[in-house]
C-alpha cells in the first residue's frame, strides 16, 4: 500500500468520522457532533473566505451529520456556491448536498436553477449530468418551469453524448411524473419513440422507461412504439448471448432491456398487424423454451436475470389474455416454479398466479395445483411467501372447491401470523359468502370464524352475517340453533354474544318450542355473559331483551326485574340506563299490539356492496382485489345464491357503506326497527303532544356564522352540522353570478323529502333576481347533492339572501336557514387607473354623502400581504403607488347592476402602532358606499 | 419507480440513505427504521421481497433487500419494477461498489459517504434505473476519479484512501472491527 500524504483525502472528515465512531454513548455522540455543527457553522458565518476545499469538506461533514439522523438547517447557501464552482469535485460534492438535503419547495430553487443553467449549456457533458440529475432529483415545480422545453432537445439531439442523453430520458420521464402539464411531447413524439432503434442499449434502457411512462397516459400517441419494441425485443431474444457483449449479464442477454420492453408492451392490447403479432409470439415462445433449458451459470444471478425476463414475459401473455396455448404454457411453468427450491421464485409464481386464476383460459389449469399451494400455506417458512399463497387460494377459488379452501383457511388462521389474520378473516368470510353451497355452512363457517379468531373479526363480517341470516328465511331456524349451540361454551368471544344476542332476539322463537331452548333457557344463556360485556355489547343485549318481552310473553317478569334492578337503571353509563329505563317504561305501558309493530322482526336489508369486500378493499387499496366474479367472467351456474351475493358486487352506493345495520352512529346498538332515531318512536309511545313541524313553519334562526367569510373569498364551507355540510362555489362576471351549492350528508342514512328554497326578504326581491334549479328530493347517506343557482343583480341591494332546507332524517323534520353570502361586491369589476386618474376622480366624488369612512380596531393581525390579497378577493383592482404614503391601500372597481354602474373608489390606511384601521370609500351612490364600507371593514 | 434506498448495517445504523421521493428528515428516519425492523428479524434463507412497511406506501410498494455480511442494501419500489430485475440491479451496484473500492467493506462506506453516492448517481437517477451495465459504470466512476485527480483535490483511488484511514493508526478505532470478516463477499465475475 503507497503511503498517503496528509494533504491527500479529506483527513479532517475521516477523524470527524473516527470521533463519532469511537463515541461510547448517544449523548456522547450528540456532544461531538454539536460541537462540530458549531464549528462549521462559525466557518460559515466567518469573515475569512474559505476556499473550495474547506467548503467541500464542511459540507460532507454536514451530509455525514445527517445520515446519523440529525436535522441540517444551514450550509445550504455555501452548497449552491460550491454549484457555481470551476472544480469539477466541488460542483459535484454541491450537487450532491443539495438533491440529498434540498426539498422541492425551497426557495433556493431559483439560485440552483440559475447553476443547471449554465451547467446544461456547458457542453461539457459530466456537467451536464450533474445538472440533469439534480433536476430529477429535487423534481420540482420551478425546475419543471425552467427546464421542460430544453430536455427534450438535448434528447434528442444528434450531438449529444449517449450518456446525457440517458440521463435526459430520465430526467423528462420525473419531470412529466411530478408536472406532466409542464412537459409537451407533440413534436418530439415520433423521434423519442424512434430512440428504441439507438445503437447504444443504455440509451434505449432509459427510452423504454419513459416511453412506457408517456405511453400509459397516453396510448394513442406512442402506438408507433409497439412495433420498434418487439422488432428490439426479437433481436435481443434470438442473440447469442456473447452479441451485446456488455449488456449480457451472466448469459443473459440485456436483461434489464427486455423486461422494460416487456412492460412498455403491456400498455397496449396484442397487436393488431399479423406479422408483428407473429413476431411477439415467437419472442414469448423462445422465452418460454428458454426456461425449460438447462441453466448455462450455477450463479444465481443468471437465473435471476433469465427468470426477470420469464416473469415479465408471463405477464404480458396474462395481459393479452388472447392465446390459450401461451396461457397453459405459461400456467404449466409457473406450476414448476410452485416446487422451485429457490424462495423468491415460488414468492413470484405464486404472485403472478393470482392473476393467471382471473383468466378464464387458465382458471381450471391454475386450479390443478390447488394441493400445492395449501402445501405452501402449510411449510412455507416465510410469511410473505405464505401471505401470497393465501391471495392464491382466494384468486382460484370457485364454487367446486369453496369447502377445502375456506376449511385449510381456517386451518392455517389458527397458527396465522398476527399481522395477516384480519385479512384472511375478511377473505375466508368473503368466500365463504360468495360461493356457499348452502346457507348453513355458510353460518357454520362464520362462527368457526368467531370463535379462531373472534379479535379479528370486524364488524363488517358479523354485521354481514346478520344480514344475511335477516334476509334469508330459510337459514333462520338453523342459525338461532347453531348460536344458541355456540353460546354454551364456557369461554366464549363477545362477537359471538352480538351475533348470538342479534339473532336469538330476532329468531328465538323459532327455537324455543325445544325445553332445552325455551324462551327462560335463552334469555339466562344471554344474561349469563351480560357482565363480561363491554358497554355496547350490552346496549345491544339490552335490546334484545325487549324484543324477547315482545317474542316471549311469559318471561317479561322475569326480564322487567332485571331491567328494574340497580345495576340497570342507575348505570352509570347513559346509553344503557337510557335503554333500561325507556325499555321497561315501554314493556309496562305499550300494548301488546304496540309492542308488536315496535319491536317486530327487523325487515330484510337492502342489497349492496358487501361491506366486507369494501372493507377488503380499502386495506388492500383500489385494484388489489380482484373481483373474481367480474375478472374472471365465468358464469356459475348454481343461480341460487346471486341475489345475495354476486349481485351485491357489482351494484355499488355512493359510498359503500360499513355500517351495515345502521348501528355505527351511536355505538350503543338498537335493533328497534328503524333504528337511526330509536328515540324518535318511543317518544311517540310516551307524549301525545308530538308534532312534528310541519312544512312551511316560519323559518326558525337564520345561521350566519360563516357569512362574513365569504365576502373576500368565493368557496369554502357554508355550514356544517353533525347531519349535513354545506358547501359553496360561485363565480360572478359583471352583473350575473353563479353559485354551485353542494349539500353534504354527513350521515349513513337517506335524507328524504329534500328540498331547498332561497328566500329573498322584502325589497331585496326587486333588487336580486335569484333562478334556484330544483334538486332531488332523496340524498343518500355520504353522498353529495349539487344544486345550481343563477343570480342577477338588478340593481344595488344590502340585505343578503336567506338559503332554506327541509328534509326529513330518521323520522324527524329537518329546518335549516343559512344567509347566503351574495353581497353587493361580487358584482365588482377592477379598475385599473393611473394616479393622476384616481385623484382626480377622487376629488369628483367629493359630495359629503358620497363618501363614508369608518375608523375600527383591527381584528386580526396587520399582515400587508393578507390584507392586500383580501382588497383583491373583495373585488376591486389594487392600485400600486397611488397613494404617497406606501403603506396606505388603494381600490377602484365599478359595481355591475342591471339598471346602472357604480363606480368606486376606497383607501385603506392602516396604523400598526394603535393597531387600527381608516378604511374610506367614494362612489357615487350613498347607499353603495355605506353597505361596501360595512362589508370591508368587518374584513380586518 | 425506486421510492427509496436504504443501506445499514446489522444494528440498524444507516450507512446510506437516499429518497426518490420527498419526505421530512424525521419522517426518513423513521422509516428507516421501521424497514430496518421488518427486514433484520427476518431469517438469511427467505425471500428477498416484502410488503412495503407502512410508512413508505401502502401495498402497492415492495421492500427488496439483500444482506451482505454486515450490511441491508434495501430498495423500495412500486409495483412498475421487475423484482427479480431489481434484485440484479442491487447485484450490479454491489459488485460495482466492489471494484471501485477494491474489497469493498463497511468502513469504506462509512468514511466515503459521498462516493458511494456517486457511484449510486450512476445506476439509479431519480428513483429510476439508469445504467445496468458494470463495465459502463465503473468507466463513469474513473472520469470522475481522473478529473479530481486532475484537480488535486480530494482523491487518489478510493482504495488508497481506505488504506489511508487503515493506517492512520487512529486509537480510536475500536480494535474489535475485523476487516476482514466484514469484507462483501461478492461471487467473481466467471470468465467468458
Amino acid at each position: 500500500m503507497p503511503a498517503v500524504s496528509k494533504g491527500d483525502g479529506m483527513r479532517g472528515l475521516a477523524v470527524f468520522i473516527s470521533d463519532i465512531r469511537n463515541c461510547k454513548s448517544k449523548e456522547a455522540e450528540i456532544k461531538r457532533i454539536n460541537k462540530e455543527l458549531a464549528n462549521i457553522r462559525s466557518k460559515f458565518k466567518g469573515d475569512k473566505a474559505l476556499d473550495g476545499y474547506s467548503k467541500k469538506k464542511y459540507v460532507c461533514k454536514l451530509l455525514f451529520i445527517f445520515l446519523l439522523g440529525h436535522d441540517i438547517d444551514f450550509g445550504h447557501m455555501e452548497a449552491v456556491n460550491l454549484l457555481s464552482s470551476n472544480k469539477y469535485t466541488e460542483k459535484q460534492i454541491g450537487y450532491l448536498f443539495i438533491s440529498v438535503l434540498v426539498n422541492s419547495n425551497s426557495d433556493l430553487i431559483r439560485l440552483i436553477n440559475n447553476a443547471i443553467k449554465n451547467d446544461l449549456s456547458s457542453r461539457n457533458p459530466t456537467f451536464m449530468n450533474l445538472a440533469l440529475h439534480c433536476i430529477a432529483n429535487v423534481g420540482s415545480r420551478e425546475m419543471a418551469e425552467a427546464f421542460a422545453a430544453d430536455i427534450p432537445r438535448i434528447l434528442v439531439a444528434g450531438d449529444t453524448m449517449d450518456s446525457v442523453k440517458q440521463s435526459a430520458a430520465l430526467c423528462l420521464l420525473r419531470l412529466n411524473r411530478t408536472s406532466p402539464d409542464l412537459v409537451p411531447m407533440g413534436e418530439w413524439t415520433s423521434r423519442v419513440v424512434h430512440l428504441l432503434n439507438d445503437q447504444h442499449l443504455g440509451v434505449v434502457t432509459a427510452a423504454t422507461s419513459l416511453i412506457t411512462t408517456l405511453a400509459q397516459k397516453n396510448p394513442e400517441e406512442f402506438k408507433t412504439s409497439v412495433s420498434l419494441a418487439v422488432a428490439r425485443l426479437s433481436r435481443i431474444v434470438t442473440s447469442a448471448s456473447t452479441d451485446l457483449q456488455d449488456y449480457t449479464y451472466y448469459f443473459v442477454p440485456a436483461p434489464w432491456l427486455s423486461v422494460k420492453l416487456l412492460r412498455l408492451l403491456q400498455c397496449y392490447p396484442p397487436p393488431e398487424d399479423a406479422a408483428i403479432r407473429g413476431r411477439l409470439s415467437e419472442c414469448l415462445e423462445t422465452i418460454l423454451n428458454k426456461a425449460q433449458e438447462p441453466p448455462k451459470s450455477k450463479k444465481v444471478q443468471h437465473s435471476n436475470a433469465k427468470n426477470a425476463v420469464l416473469f415479465e414475459a408471463i405477464s404480458l401473455i396474462i395481459h393479452h389474455d388472447s392465446e390459450p396455448t401461451l396461457l397453459v404454457r405459461a400456467c404449466n411453468q409457473l406450476g414448476q416454479f410452485l416446487q422451485h427450491r429457490e424462495t423468491n421464485l415460488r414468492y413470484l409464481a405464486l404472485e403472478s398466479m393470482c392473476t393467471l386464476a382471473s383468466s378464464e383460459f387458465s382458471h381450471e389449469a391454475v386450479k390443478t395445483h390447488i394441493e400445492t399451494v395449501i402445501n405452501a400455506l402449510k411449510t412455507e417458512r416465510d410469511v410473505s411467501v405464505r401471505q401470497r399463497a393465501v391471495d392464491l387460494l382466494y384468486a382460484m377459488c370457485d364454487r367446486s372447491n369453496v369447502q377445502q379452501i375456506v376449511a385449510e383457511m381456517l386451518n392455517y388462521l389458527e397458527t396465522a401470523d398476527y399481522s395477516i389474520r384480519e385479512e384472511i378473516v375478511l377473505k375466508v368470510a368473503i368466500l365463504a359468502e360468495k360461493y356457499a353451497v348452502d346457507y348453513t355452512w355458510y353460518v357454520d363457517t362464520i362462527l368457526n370464524l368467531i370463535r379462531i379468531a373472534g379479535d379479528y373479526v370486524s364488524e363488517e363480517v358479523w354485521y354481514r352475517v346478520i344480514q344475511i341470516v335477516i334476509n334469508r328465511d330459510d337459514v333462520q331456524g338453523y342459525a338461532a340453533k347453531t348460536v344458541f349451540e355456540a353460546l354454551q361454551a364456557p369461554a366464549c368471544h363477545e362477537n359471538l354474544v352480538k351475533v348470538g344476542g342479534y339473532i336469538l332476539g330476532e329468531f328465538g322463537n323459532l327455537i324455543a318450542g325445544d325445553p332445552r331452548s325455551s324462551p327462560l333457557v335463552q334469555f339466562n344463556l344471554l344474561h349469563s355473559k351480560f357482565h363480561l360485556c363491554s358497554v355496547p355489547s350490552r346496549a345491544l343485549l339490552l335490546s334484545t331483551y325487549i324484543k324477547f318481552i315482545n317474542l316471549f310473553p311469559e318471561v317479561k317478569g322475569t326480564i322487567q326485574e332485571v331491567l328494574r334492578s340497580d345495576s340497570q337503571l342507575r348505570n352509570a353509563d347513559v346509553e344503557l340506563q337510557q335503554r333500561a329505563v325507556e325499555y321497561l317504561r315501554l314493556s309496562c305501558i305499550a300494548s301488546t299490539d304496540i309492542l308488536a309493530t315496535v319491536l317486530e322482526e327487523m325487515p330484510p336489508f337492502p342489497e349492496r356492496e358487501s361491506s366486507i369486500l369494501a372493507k377488503l378493499k380499502r386495506k388492500k387499496g383500489p385494484g388489489m382485489v380482484p373481483d373474481i366474479e367480474e375478472g374472471r367472467k365465468d358464469k356459475n351456474v348454481n343461480g341460487g345464491m346471486e341475489p345475495i351475493s354476486t349481485n351485491a358486487t357489482t351494484k355499488s352506493t355512493p359510498s359503500p357503506s360499513t355500517d351495515l345495520l345502521s348501528l355505527g352512529s351511536s355505538p350503543a346498538l338498537s335493533s328497534a326497527p328503524p333504528s337511526s332515531s330509536a328515540g324518535g318512536l318511543l317518544v311517540d309511545v310516551f307524549t301525545e303532544n308530538h308534532a312534528p313541524a310541519a312544512p312551511g313553519v316560519p323559518m326558525g334562526p337564520v345561521a350566519d356564522d360563516n357569512f362574513s367569510r365569504f365576502v373576500c373569498k368565493n368557496n369554502g364551507v357554508l355550514f356544517e352540522n353533525q347531519l349535513v355540510q354545506i358547501g359553496l362555489k360561485s363565480e360572478f362576471r359583471q352583473n350575473l353570478g353563479r353559485m354551485y351549492i353542494f349539500f353534504g350528508n354527513k350521515t349513513s342514512t337517506q335524507f328524504l323529502n329534500f328540498s331547498s328554497s332561497v328566500i329573498c326578504q322584502d325589497s331585496l326581491k326587486t333588487q336580486l333576481s335569484i333562478h334556484i334549479k330544483p334538486a332531488d328530493p332523496t340524498v343518500d347517506g355520504g353522498a353529495q347533492l349539487q344544486q345550481i343557482l343563477n343570480i342577477e343583480c338588478v340593481s344595488d341591494f344590502v340585505e343578503a339572501p336567506v338559503l332554506s332546507i327541509q328534509f326529513r332524517y330518521g323520522g324527524t323534520l329537518q329546518n335549516i336557514a343559512v344567509k347566503l353570502p351574495i353581497t353587493l361586491n361580487k358584482f365588482f369589476q377592477p379598475t385599473e387607473m393611473t394616479s393622476q386618474d384616481f385623484f382626480q376622480r377622487w376629488k369628483q366624488l367629493s359630495s359629503p354623502q358620497q363618501e363614508v369612512q369608518k375608523i375600527f380596531k383591527a381584528k386580526h393581525s396587520m399582515d400587508t400581504e393578507v390584507t392586500k390579497a383580501k382588497i383583491i378577493g373583495f373585488g376591486v383592482a389594487l392600485l400600486d403607488r397611488v397613494d404617497p404614503n406606501p403603506s396606505n391601500f388603494v381600490g377602484a372597481g365599478v359595481i355591475h347592476t342591471k339598471t346602472t354602474q357604480v363606480g368606486c373608489l376606497l383607501r385603506l390606511e392602516p396604523n400598526t402602532q394603535a393597531q387600527m384601521y381608516r378604511l374610506t370609500l367614494r362612489t357615487s351612490r350613498d347607499t353603495v358606499s355605506q353597505r361596501l364600507c360595512e362589508l370591508l371593514s368587518d374584513q380586518f | 419507480m425506486i421510492k427509496a434506498i436504504l443501506i445499514f448495517n446489522n444494528h440498524g445504523k444507516p450507512r446510506l440513505t437516499r429518497f426518490y421521493q420527498y419526505f421530512a428528515e424525521d419522517m426518513q428516519q423513521q422509516i428507516i427504521r421501521e424497514t430496518f425492523h421488518l427486514v433484520s428479524k427476518r431469517d438469511d434463507n427467505v425471500c428477498n421481497f416484502l410488503e412495503g412497511g407502512s410508512l413508505i406506501g401502502g401495498s402497492d410498494y415492495k421492500l427488496i433487500y439483500r444482506h451482505y455480511a454486515t450490511l441491508y442494501f434495501v430498495f423500495c419500489v412500486d409495483s412498475s419494477e421487475s423484482e427479480l430485475g431489481i434484485l440484479d440491479l442491487i447485484q450490479v451496484f454491489v459488485e460495482t461498489l466492489d471494484k471501485c473500492f477494491e474489497n469493498v467493506c463497511e468502513l469504506d462506506l462509512i468514511f466515503h459517504v459521498d462516493k458511494v453516492h456517486y457511484i449510486l448517481q450512476e445506476v439509479v437517477m431519480g428513483g429510476m434505473v439508469l445504467e445496468t451495465n458494470m463495465n459502463e459504470i465503473v468507466a463513469q466512476v474513473e472520469v470522475q476519479s481522473r478529473m479530481e485527480k486532475s484537480e488535486g483535490g480530494l482523491s487518489a483511488a478510493p482504495a488508497r484512501a481506505v488504506s489511508a484511514v487503515k493506517n492512520m493508526n487512529l486509537p480510536e478505532i475500536p480494535r474489535n472491527i475485523n476487516i476482514g470478516d466484514i469484507n462483501i463477499k461478492v461471487p467473481s465475475l466467471s470468465p467468458f
